[in-house]
């Protein structure tokens, strides 16, 4: 029963992106869509991202100071450590993790409410595709902003790693910064972007499938958005282990 | 003109519409009236194609819908208006907005042409003045006013109204009741209008429509109706006193013309 209801789902999900990945009806129109959409999940999501990218930089720069604490181990692999876990996992997965509760609810919640407020109808009975003019301009507006959110949160880390260094003594800002540099390999960006590209996209799609399929009222709503941001959080998860093994392997 | 033909429509087993037939008249008000869960909305949403019914034909001007392709419905669908219960505005857009919406993604109007065909709407509803304000800034009416506005914005050839009169005051009801009757003899538009006010039902019911339990029961006009010997009809219309004394009235008196 679950296995043919997945399967069922997923299908739904297919023709859904089918209807998405349509040529827009009006492209001013679209563009002027995208780049609303663009401030309102990419450049809305900065504060939320610098806030948490800064202390989650911070605790990791102090947990690996207390994890490998020897004297077999140079100073300088705290900022080392420090860099690879913000470049391999938290840049990409945790932050689209943390996304998904922002934006995810937030495009639920938004298409269902059109649904069970009929605009999605009004829509359709203009002859406009709603799916593909509601749903792509966040597409492409979330998944082409998702870089620089993850650059400005392995940037923010960085700075909350040094201000640890700076403000206390566990190491010194010269090892810190030595151990970012040292053993840099480039690939590990490209890894982190091209998760974080894959996690948005399942983001705004799932979190759009889910709104635009409520039936109900206010409280299908809420559920639809809880659905939403739980699948693509489990989607995420899966998905970061299958392009780990891909791409790092 | 519309003609449904032998429509059937089921959920679950269950069948809401029976074998439905009726004729919606181009330049009349079209009401189809019957009980909360008679099949109303459904016969409705099969008409603009939001639900597909399992058999049958509905012809707009000879045009089936039910046999066309989506590029093909998406076409036929720029010819139609439609005004929803709960008005169905765009909560990010004005007035203004809602109004010109159509207009910006069907037509190649400049900018100028599309504020003017907007204002016009605007103030065909008697809502000049209204343009910059947001749907949750209005009330219920105001908002049933702006969605016939953006409904007209294109000019449709059909117009279908789903319970216009919900959530409205009487003197707002008969407003709208009266602002569609003029726009659809106006414009010459086939507008269906599904309803349970019986205040539209005997003041702009020019064709009516009766479904009962999915089947469709009577058909006829507001005049008509005062006469008919339809039992589930006469239950329905003249449920309460009030409305049993129109009756009595009429019968006594005459129908008095708008």
């Amino acid at each position: 029963m679950l296995l043919t209801n997945s399967i069922a789902t997923f299908g739904r999900y297919c023709l859904f992106m089918k209807r998405v990945f349509a040529l827009p009806d009006k492209w001013k129109v679209f563009g002027k869509r995208v780049l609303d959409e663009v401030v309102k999940l990419g450049v809305d999501s900065i504060p939320l991202v610098l806030i948490i990218s800064v202390f989650i930089g911070a605790v990791i720069a102090i947990q690996m100071q207390l994890n490998i604490m020897s004297p077999l181990i140079p100073a300088y692999t705290v900022g080392l450590a420090t860099r690879d876990i913000v470049l391999l996992e938290f840049s990409n997965s945790i932050l689209c993790l943390i996304l998904a509760g922002k934006v995810g609810s937030n495009i639920a919640s938004e298409i269902g409410t059109m649904r069970v407020t009929e605009q999605i109808d009004a829509l359709e009975i203009m002859g406009v595709n709603s799916a593909n003019y509601l749903v792509l301009p966040k597409i492409i507006a979330f998944v082409g902003f998702m870089p620089v959110l993850g650059i400005l949160c392995i940037g923010t880390s960085f700075i909350g790693g040094w201000l640890v260094a700076e403000f206390t003594d566990i190491i010194t800002v010269s090892r810190y910064v030595y151990g970012l540099q040292a053993l840099f390999q480039e690939w590990y960006v490209w890894y982190g972007l091209i998760k974080s590209l894959v996690f948005a996209f399942i983001i705004a799609t799932v979190a759009s499938f889910f709104g635009y399929y409520v039936k109900g009222g206010a409280l299908d709503v809420g559920k639809a958005s809880t659905n939403g941001v739980v699948s693509s959080s489990i989607l995420i998860l899966m998905f970061d282990v299958i392009l780990t093994k891909l791409l790092l392997q | 003109m519309i003609e449904v033909k032998n429509i059937t429509k089921s959920f679950d087993g269950v069948t809401v519409l029976h074998d439905v037939s009726a004729t919606f008249e181009t330049g009349k008000t079209n009401l189809i009236i019957g009980q909360s869960g008679s099949g109303k909305t459904v016969m409705l949403k099969s008409l603009v194609g939001l639900m597909r019914p399992e058999c049958g034909q509905i012809l707009f001007d000879g045009r089936d819908i039910m046999a066309m392709n989506a590029n093909e419905v998406k076409e036929l669908r720029k010819e139609i208006g439609m005004l929803f219960q709960g008005s169905a505005l765009f909560d990010s857009e004005t007035v203004l907005g809602n109004v010109m919406f159509p207009l910006v993604m069907f037509t190649s109007m400049t900018r100028g042409e599309m504020l003017d065909r907007a204002m016009f709407c605007l103030e065909r509803v008697n809502l000049k003045g209204a343009e910059n304000k947001y749907p949750s800034e209005i009330s219920g009416g105001m908002q049933k006013r702006v969605a016939i506005a953006r409904a007209i914005a294109l000019n449709p050839r059909y117009l279908f109204c789903d319970e216009p009169n919900s959530g409205l005051d009487p003197r707002t009801s008969i407003l709208i009741d009266e602002l569609l009757s003029d726009i659809t003899h106006e414009y010459n538009m086939t507008t269906v209008i599904n309803t349970h006010d019986m205040n539209s039902v005997l003041g702009i019911g020019e064709n009516i429509i009766f479904i009962n339990k999915g089947h469709r029961e009577w058909v006829g006009n507001m005049n008509e109706i005062y006469n008919t010997t339809n039992e589930a009809l006469n239950d329905f219309v003249f449920a309460t006193d009030l409305f049993q004394e129109v009756r009595r009235y009429v019968a006594e008196n005459g129908r008095r013309q708008r």
